[in-house]
């Protein structure tokens, strides 16, 4: 694929993220920080989303796993993966996040599994999805190109 | 802590003048809200220190348990995160406003969640601005444009 395909296929890719949900105006916001004194700011702040969301999600696992469930310590959990997700732009997880502190609230263990379910997956997807950008934008620069905004 | 820029300079009193780079403590337990408040301060041309809780930033300012307290403030500006384990940004707030030597330095208040009697009991207190997460370049424009006219 040359260089003006790719740019084309990344800037379709990224449009559809934004359509479907998966991300929204505030991971505009983080790719408007980026500069040439902090080329890789997205990726590392992105990379960090993924390190916290995954050691969130494995304490809300335990959390959620025991005889008698804290459920101020799920909904404190809950409340950082919603911070997070909200700061990058990673809408449809903090959707779930909404959901799921509202379960917490009500002390409803298995609204809060299913929300913990929900949110596995919704995180699991949009790891994906950035990761493939990334890719996508990794070959651009490889290839000598400049990222599209 | 993390520390951006050197904290060298301290000047008499906590007045911003153009052609300053403002000295920001920023306090939030979230990495990512750290990070991202960084940039956006940095972008604005300010010197930033981060703090994780409310504890390591009374520290840092002279007024933790074990420390003596200065004569003058190492920071222009403190932004807080409201939600905070331990010690909240609210009782952080009463702590900066209870000390003659940090009293005057101005402190934002940021949170995700639009509570107005939240907002007022921060305001009433002493904070001079409330801002909503997440923050936007705008914003700390905004901020900073505030701060630095309110010293005028």
């Amino acid at each position: 694929m040359d260089l003006v395909q790719l740019q084309r296929q990344l800037v379709e890719y990224r449009t559809s993220l934004y359509h479907e949900g998966f991300l929204d105006a505030q991971f505009t916001q983080l790719q408007e920080l980026q500069d040439e004194n902090n080329p890789d700011f997205v990726v590392e702040v992105v990379s960090l989303f993924f390190e916290d969301s995954e050691r969130l999600l494995n304490e809300l696992t335990t959390a959620l796993e025991q005889q008698s469930v804290d459920f101020k310590r799920v909904d404190a959990h809950v409340h950082q993966l919603k911070g997070s997700s909200s700061s990058i732009g990673a809408q449809r997880v903090q959707k779930v996040c909404i959901a799921f502190r509202n379960y917490c609230e009500e002390k409803n263990v298995e609204g809060c599994l299913k929300c913990l379910q929900q949110v596995k997956h919704e995180y699991s997807l949009v790891k994906t999805k950035l990761e493939s950008m990334f890719q996508l934008e990794q070959q651009i620069l490889s290839a000598g190109g400049s990222i599209p905004m | 802590m993390g520390g951006g820029g050197g904290g060298g300079d301290s000047s008499e009193d906590t007045a911003v003048e153009l052609g300053d780079e403002p000295h920001v403590l920023a306090v939030d337990d979230n990495l990512i809200d750290r990070k991202l408040v960084e940039k956006l301060l940095k972008n604005s041309s300010c010197k930033v220190t981060t703090a994780e809780n409310a504890l390591r930033a009374l520290d840092y300012l002279g007024l933790g348990n074990e420390t003596l307290e200065g004569t003058v403030s190492k920071v222009n500006l403190i932004i807080t995160d409201y939600c905070m384990p331990g010690m909240t940004g609210y009782e952080l707030l009463k702590k900066i406003k209870e000390s003659s030597v940090l009293k005057e330095v101005p402190v934002v208040i940021m949170s995700s969640e639009n509570i107005p009697t939240r907002i007022s009991q921060c305001l009433e207190e002493g904070a001079k601005m409330f801002m909503l997460k997440p923050l936007k370049q705008s914003d700390v424009k905004q901020l900073k444009w505030h701060l630095m006219k309110c010293r005028n």
